[in-house]
């Protein structure tokens, strides 16, 4: 059974990239690139040397396998709907929460390595945002721990939750799937289509790149994605009663959806009230939270 | 002080006709001319002449449609230097640069003699641009950014030095040169009007039309021929249709810029249909071949005209759905609206032209203000003119001026198919052996998509040109990009850029 989790995330996370592109072409009215092409590039990618400047040290060079040990790590953490995950202890959501920030330092730290205004501006980008996401992420974990009564995921989903909680558990999958905004870069809040360096969070930590290292880092952020995904699918289904079925293909399509649509038809942010976005986020966690807090004191009000 | 007074139509003026006044004269008319923003600066360059060095000036009165010229001289024991107008009117900065540089002719008082183009043949070989000096601050919590000059994308060469407190732009420095070629060299060099024809439609590659059409405007008057009406037409269709098609192309870049991606694919759908219909009148999309001294290759013919009317209707129809989808977009109103504010009176002071401008407040379109050809005759244009100078307001100019350019084709090709519909052609096979004027200045000015293009030749007196001194729009108005970016955050620098889309060639010539 942890081999199929297993297996059905990884599909997740290889379905997600392609289903956004296939959503984004036929909003705009194109048939769009083969739906495994991502895969195609990876490949190419794969095979390809590195080239190192020579302003780097070492921590650039670790910190790509460092990012998509993090991402794998994080995964193994993550449930398919009720099925059993690969790794599993009490508090694996703090430890989820801290691997998926400890691939975020390799590579801020990495970016700032190379000593480029371009790649040290993205790294305080992408510090600021992650700080400012984390307390999301927390929150909502604390509440599916709250209503649950356990602090691991995978006894968190194994069990159908009470039908009070229904609306925390629909709440904070509506949370998680912002927080899939965030963390994997996506219009509003990044743009990962984008040439332009200034503009860039995510990418631009990752220009000196090429080659293997940047397969990886590819790699790493569609686990991360499919991680956070997951999650959110599990919240939802959870909400319902579901299983593991409608779980996997929730995820792929919660996700390839929203994010298809949302970067067609949106503007991305202007890079300031990205911060108001993340925080207005983290606020309605906080609701989320205390909402679950006040069901799961279980009041009678006569 | 005394001026050669004329207009946009007129014929060509003899050499001799110009006053020559003293600087000191000249230099104290334009500080006060110049004051007042219905007067601008056209052109002002230096040209040696016979061991002497003439200045000549080209100033626009907006309100009486009036163009004055004038020249001063610097004869060759002068001490050369001269002292600057730029330190009272910006706006001169680019044409006193590019004179001192070269000519060794040294601008005393000016702010910042910065090297304009670094042209093979400058006087002062000794920096390049490999060295330049940038602008710098000092402080801890400054950091320097260098964007370019190879930029990522299919743009052109160019420097930008930003100086950064954090996320915020508290300086701008923009470096061009790097895309000089020596257009203004090579049409002395050569005689044959059709290779300097040519080279005029590549002084910019996206606004072949409008500086073929300066060129031109400037060899008829020098020729002094009289061409039919139709022909003056058919490159004011020409015109606005390059118009509408850049236009509709920086929409299209400006919503990528964003990530508003039906924006992008919308507007470079139509952006394509619009180029192909000017590759189906001419078989250039960019209109080369087109324009031509004298006449035309490709008259228009009735199928022709029936088409462009048909897909012009067609593509004013879907932009206006385009247009319609960004005014009322909240996530794309955010990010253009109170961005890049360019206020109108530093627009003023740096001399902005074009749609810039008028999106500032400023009013300046040769069209309304200096009209010629067709907008003499048969269209009285209104200049679309937004006051907020920020992003939107550039944007809602493009916008608006792609509908207006569209009714103008509709009208000038209705002209057409009632006169000329049955009938053969009006315009006659272009000319490149039209004898000119000998020892006269004669001069082009064009409103291209982008602003004012200027064009002077000048011919020596056997009648040949020995140099055509060439404007882009772009040489004003990269100043109000970098003043534009000012305490800006540093990410939204592409979508300044964008809303303005300067031509680097146009600048580098």
């Amino acid at each position: 059974m942890k081999a199929l989790n297993l297996l059905l995330l990884l599909l997740a996370a290889l379905a997600i990239p392609g289903l956004i592109n296939r959503t984004r072409a036929r909003l705009a009215g194109r048939k769009g690139i083969r739906f495994l092409q991502h895969l195609y590039d990876v490949r190419l990618l794969l095979r390809k040397g590195a080239v190192y400047s020579t302003t780097t040290s070492a921590l650039f060079r670790l910190a790509p396998s460092f990012y998509l040990g993090a991402a794998l790590t994080a995964l193994l953490f993550i449930p398919v709907g009720d099925l059993p995950p690969v790794l599993s202890f009490d508090g694996d959501l703090v430890a989820f929460a801290y691997t998926l920030a400890l691939g975020r330092v390799a590579l801020v730290l990495a970016a700032l390595d190379t000593g480029s205004p371009f790649e040290g501006m993205g790294a305080s980008r992408e510090a600021l945002y992650g700080a400012l996401a984390e307390p999301a992420l927390l929150l909502i974990l604390a509440t599916l721990a709250l209503v649950t009564g356990f602090t691991s995921f995978g006894w968190i989903f194994s069990l159908a939750p009470e039908l009070r909680f229904t609306v925390v558990l629909l709440l904070a999958a509506y949370v998680l799937v912002k927080l899939v905004f965030t963390e994997s870069g996506r219009v509003p809040v990044d743009d990962p289509r984008t040439h332009l360096e200034l503009t860039m969070i995510h990418e631009v930590m990752c220009l000196d790149y090429c080659g293997t290292d940047l397969a990886y880092i590819k790699i790493a952020g569609w686990l991360k994605t499919a991680a956070l995904s997951m999650l959110a699918a599990d919240a939802a289904v959870a909400a319902w009663g579901l299983r593991w079925w409608i779980a996997a293909p929730a995820a792929v399509l919660l996700t390839g959806l929203s994010v298809g649509i949302v970067e067609s038809t949106q503007a991305r942010n202007k890079l300031v009230r990205n911060t108001t976005f993340i925080l207005t986020v983290a606020v309605l966690a906080a609701l989320v939270f205390f909402t679950g807090y006040l069901l799961q004191l279980n009041l009678v009000i006569r | 002080m005394t001026y050669h007074i004329t207009d946009n139509t007129a014929a060509a003026i003899p050499l001799r006709d110009i006053p020559e006044v003293p600087y000191a004269e000249f230099h104290a008319d334009l500080a006060e001319k110049l004051a007042d923003p219905r007067y601008h600066v056209a052109h002002y360059f230096a040209l040696p002449e016979e061991g002497r060095m003439r200045f000549y000036c080209l100033l626009l009165d907006d309100a009486t449609s009036q163009v004055l010229v004038a020249s001063h001289v610097m004869e060759y024991y002068d001490e050369g230097v001269l002292p600057s107008l730029t330190a009272i009117h910006p706006q001169l900065h680019p044409f006193e640069r590019d004179i001192a540089e070269r000519y060794g002719i040294r601008f005393d008082g000016m702010p910042w003699p910065k090297p304009l183009r670094f042209p093979f043949d400058r006087y002062d070989r000794s920096g390049s641009m490999d060295n330049y000096p940038f602008y710098t601050m000092q402080g801890g919590s400054l950091h320097e950014v260098n964007v370019g000059p190879i930029h990522a994308g299919i743009i052109e060469p160019g420097a930008f030095r930003f100086i950064c407190s954090g996320e915020q732009v508290l300086h701008l420095e923009i470096a061009l040169g790097y895309q000089h070629r020596g257009v203004e060299h090579e049409f002395a060099a050569t005689g044959n009007r059709l290779r300097q024809t040519c080279l005029a439609e590549a002084v910019a590659g996206d606004s072949a039309v409008a500086h073929a059409t300066a060129f031109t405007e400037a060899v008829e008057k020098l020729s002094g021929h009289e061409r039919p009406a139709q022909l003056d037409r058919e490159r004011g269709i020409a015109l606005e249709l390059e118009r509408m098609a850049m236009q509709i192309a920086d929409t299209g870049a400006l919503s990528m810029d964003v990530g508003y991606q039906l924006g992008q694919v919308a507007c470079e759908a139509l952006r394509t249909m619009t180029i192909n219909t000017t590759q189906a009148w001419c078989g250039n999309r960019f209109g080369k071949g087109l324009i031509r001294p004298h006449g035309t290759d490709h008259p228009l013919t009735a199928e022709k005209s029936a088409m462009i009317r048909r897909n012009v209707a067609e593509i004013a129809r879907r932009y206006d759905e385009v247009r319609r989808d960004i005014k009322s977009s909240p996530s794309l109103l955010a990010r253009f609206e109170q961005c890049g504010i360019v206020p109108r009176d530093q627009m003023a002071a740096i001399g902005g032209v074009g749609q810039a401008a008028r999106a500032s407040g400023l009013a300046r379109d040769l069209r309304a203000t200096h009209p010629w050809g067709v907008f003499a005759k048969h269209i009285s244009h209104e200049p679309v003119v937004k006051t907020q100078g920020d992003v939107m307001a550039r944007l809602t100019v493009r916008c608006r001026e792609v509908l207006q350019s569209a009714r103008y084709v509709d009208r000038l090709l209705e002209i057409y198919e009632q006169k000329y519909a049955a009938g053969p052609s009006p315009c006659p096979a272009p000319d490149y052996a039209a004898p000119l004027a000998p020892s006269s200045l004669a001069f082009g000015l064009v409103e291209g998509w982008r602003g004012e293009i200027c064009h002077v030749a000048i011919t020596d007196p056997e009648g040949r040109i020995v140099a055509d001194r060439i404007k882009d729009p772009s040489l004003h108005n990269w100043m109000a990009l970098a003043l534009a970016v000012r305490g800006e955050g540093i990410s939204d620098f592409p979508i300044c850029n964008k809303s303005f889309n300067l031509s680097y060639c146009g600048h580098d010539l």
